[in-house]
């Protein structure tokens, strides 16, 4: 075992299937410089484990800032036998390349009757949380959730997030993923041989019987450590990550629904159509059997993201905000939330 | 001007009238509500398609647009299939999927229709960046229209391409219309000079209802392209004679009577069939040409005709590769 940093364990993970297929390559802004720390070993061109001196500029390529241009290449690519990993930084650019999403990358295949195959996975990262302000604060993998033909990824660990990538790599249908910036230093103990998490698979980060919280990309962390303050209190919380939000792994939920019969669900995105809502409906319409109590979301406000940091912090799911929604469910009196909410 | 076989001069005559013959059955089965929804015709552009296609080798790749029956009939595609697709048979080539705006063939490198304007061109620019990086010697052309032609991923992907020295041709099919506006209107320069802007060959093909003329511009930029040189963009002004989509019917004249006269006179068909007859062809071989390609719409028909619907199963595969659609 080896203790690696979210970013640590995707450049490990692109570096093993870059060994392992030589249709694989990475394109994007700024990778042959390893900006983000995902195509090189350090911040030097003469380090051991630089990705440009490794497999040459044929296979990592910087491109100009055209996202539309870069998605749509990719995708093309990817119909005609590469398997590329395109690595579009922030988050936020992928509307820029909105069309190329939507009409090609999400339709081909289905419109052309499976004559296409879309074997591409598009990395960007989600800097909120950051101070970095509305433009560079998005969660946008609801809006992606919503068009057909995409398959979306949002690890919470270092070990999910090399082993999902590995399956995104492998996958030959185009795969998102989202990775969050709030995490990128977390550190885990991972294996050192290769392995692969299977699309569509959730993980139970924490079992208990009381409650189940399902939690989204940072919100994982804030609910773990929600279910440890409320494991003071008494309270048992399982905490069940889907780490696929499409396909999602409704069985691994219904399961832990039916078990514990109330349900929290948190997620750092905007509260209208967002991956909560989802997930508050399916089992609403699945389990409601099973309910003993409403559901309660816990998410971003509709609202834009604000620069300061004074305004900023009270926008995502905190271990505080969630706690006390578990709370709400459990119909607790109040005197026992937090005197801060 | 390149020398060509007799053979080649024959099968691009018969190219373009099959072209002529299949959209031209497809225009009047969308009057009888024979194929659902409408279509929009190659019919007066043959000669620009298929001295494009045919430029071409077998194994590459070419993207299209919504004006696109002729892209892959031009290609080699066999008609049956194509025009089951226009009815949304269960043997289209899309398996009714697709439909007009989306026709597809890979097996010809056809990779593609796109009802967007301009958004397939970066996937042809794609296929030329797989053609480099695995050194397997494929050529790619992107066409795209004069309306296309001012959207930005278009400059995007000539961007990337001159960059990278890909092996693309970028082909503006310049009929003048961007569905009723006119192109100069709304188009700042000539299409061709851009090209100068990301140091790739411009090369405006007037001559774009003759057939060998396009043939050999294209040529000179698939072989460029082929060597390593990188991409070129080849402007071909011509013009449709029909409407924008069949069944259209616009309120105003935005097209002068006398300049639809004046491209009917310039026939491509009508032009080649002319030049034929100076190089050795006789009447009957050349009457025989268009006896063949109708005969090949009307099996096609027959073929479309005879052909189920598919099953309404059919609707919910092919999203993902190894996922079921969960209900």
């Amino acid at each position: 075992m080896t203790v690696m940093s979210f970013l640590g364990a995707i450049g490990a993970a692109q570096r093993e299937a870059m060994d392992a297929d030589e249709r694989v390559i990475i394109i994007g802004e700024d990778v042959e410089a390893n900006v983000y720390g995902t195509t090189g070993a350090g911040k030097s061109r003469s380090d051991k484990g630089d990705f440009l001196q490794m497999y040459g500029k044929n296979r990592i390529r910087n491109t100009p800032i055209s996202e539309e241009g870069i998605v749509g290449a990719a995708a093309g690519a990817a119909m005609t036998g590469l398997r590329p990993i395109v690595d579009l930084s922030y988050s936020s650019f992928l509307y820029m390349a909105m069309d190329q999403f939507v009409n090609q990358v999400a339709k081909n295949r289905y419109m052309f009757g499976g004559q296409a195959s879309m074997p591409v996975v598009f990395r960007s990262a989600m800097f909120y949380g950051l101070n970095t302000g509305a433009h560079h604060s998005d969660r946008p993998y609801p809006m992606f959730m919503n068009v057909p033909g995409l398959k979306i990824i949002a690890p919470s660990s270092p070990r999910d997030a090399k082993g999902l990538l590995r399956s995104a790599i492998d996958s030959d249908d185009p795969v998102l993923t989202f990775e969050a910036c709030l995490l990128w230093a977390s550190k885990e103990e991972v294996e050192d041989e290769e392995f692969w998490i299977p699309l569509g698979v959730a993980r139970t980060a924490r079992e208990g019987t009381d409650v189940t919280i399902v939690a989204i990309s940072s919100s994982v962390p804030e609910a773990v450590a929600a279910a440890e303050i409320l494991a003071e209190e008494g309270v048992s919380v399982e905490v069940i990550d889907p780490r696929t939000l499409v396909p999602l792994d409704r069985d691994a939920i219904l399961r832990s629904v039916a078990k514990t019969g109330r349900l929290v669900v948190a997620e750092p995105a905007h509260r209208t159509c967002g991956a909560a809502a989802e997930i508050s409906a399916l089992v609403a319409e699945e389990a409601f059997d099973s309910l003993r109590a409403k559901i309660v979301r816990v998410t971003a406000p509709d609202m834009q993201i604000p620069f300061s940091p004074s305004l900023e912090k009270q926008m995502y799911p905190t271990k505080d905000t969630i706690a006390a929604a578990v709370r709400q469910v459990l119909d607790l009196a109040p005197a026992l939330q937090p005197a801060a909410s | 001007m390149t020398q060509l076989s007799r053979e080649t001069l024959q099968e691009m005559q018969l190219r373009m009238l099959r072209i002529r013959a299949f959209d031209e059955r497809a225009s009047k089965m969308v009057k009888r509500g024979h194929i659902p929804g409408t279509v929009h015709t190659s019919i007066g552009q043959e000669a620009q398609v298929v001295g494009a296609t045919m430029a071409l080798g077998n194994g590459d790749y070419m993207s299209g647009n919504h004006r696109s029956h002729g892209h892959p009939i031009g290609k080699g595609s066999p008609l049956g299939p194509l025009m089951a697709e226009l009815v949304g048979k269960a043997t289209g080539v899309c398996k009714g999927k697709g439909g007009s705006l989306h026709l597809a063939d890979f097996a010809v490198g056809s990779l593609g229709e796109s009802g967007i304007v301009g958004s397939s061109i970066p996937i042809a620019t794609g296929a030329a960046l797989s053609s480099k990086v695995l050194g397997n010697g494929k050529v790619a052309l992107a066409f795209f229209g004069d309306g296309a032609a001012n959207q930005g991923v278009l400059y995007e992907s000539m961007n990337m391409a001159g960059v990278w020295k890909l092996p693309i041709v970028f082909l503006c099919e310049n009929n003048q219309y961007a569905l009723s506006t006119p192109a100069h209107t709304v188009t700042s320069g000539v299409i061709a000079e851009r090209a100068a802007g990301f140091g790739m060959p411009g090369v405006r093909v007037e001559e774009g209802q003759d057939v060998l003329a396009v043939y050999d511009a294209v040529s000179t930029a698939v072989t460029r392209a082929r060597a390593g040189e990188g991409p070129t963009l080849v402007e071909v002004v011509t013009y449709r004679y029909n409407e924008h989509s069949e069944g259209l019917r616009l309120g105003t004249d935005y097209r002068d009577a006398t300049e639809r006269e004046a491209w009917l006179k310039k026939d491509p068909i009508v032009l080649f069939r002319e030049h034929l007859a100076t190089q050795g062809f006789t009447e009957e071989e050349l009457d025989g040409l268009q006896a063949t390609a109708l005969a090949e719409v009307d099996e096609a028909v027959a073929f479309t005709d005879a052909s189920p619907y598919p099953d309404r199963s059919v609707a919910f595969d092919d999203l993902y590769t190894d996922t079921e659609y969960a209900a």
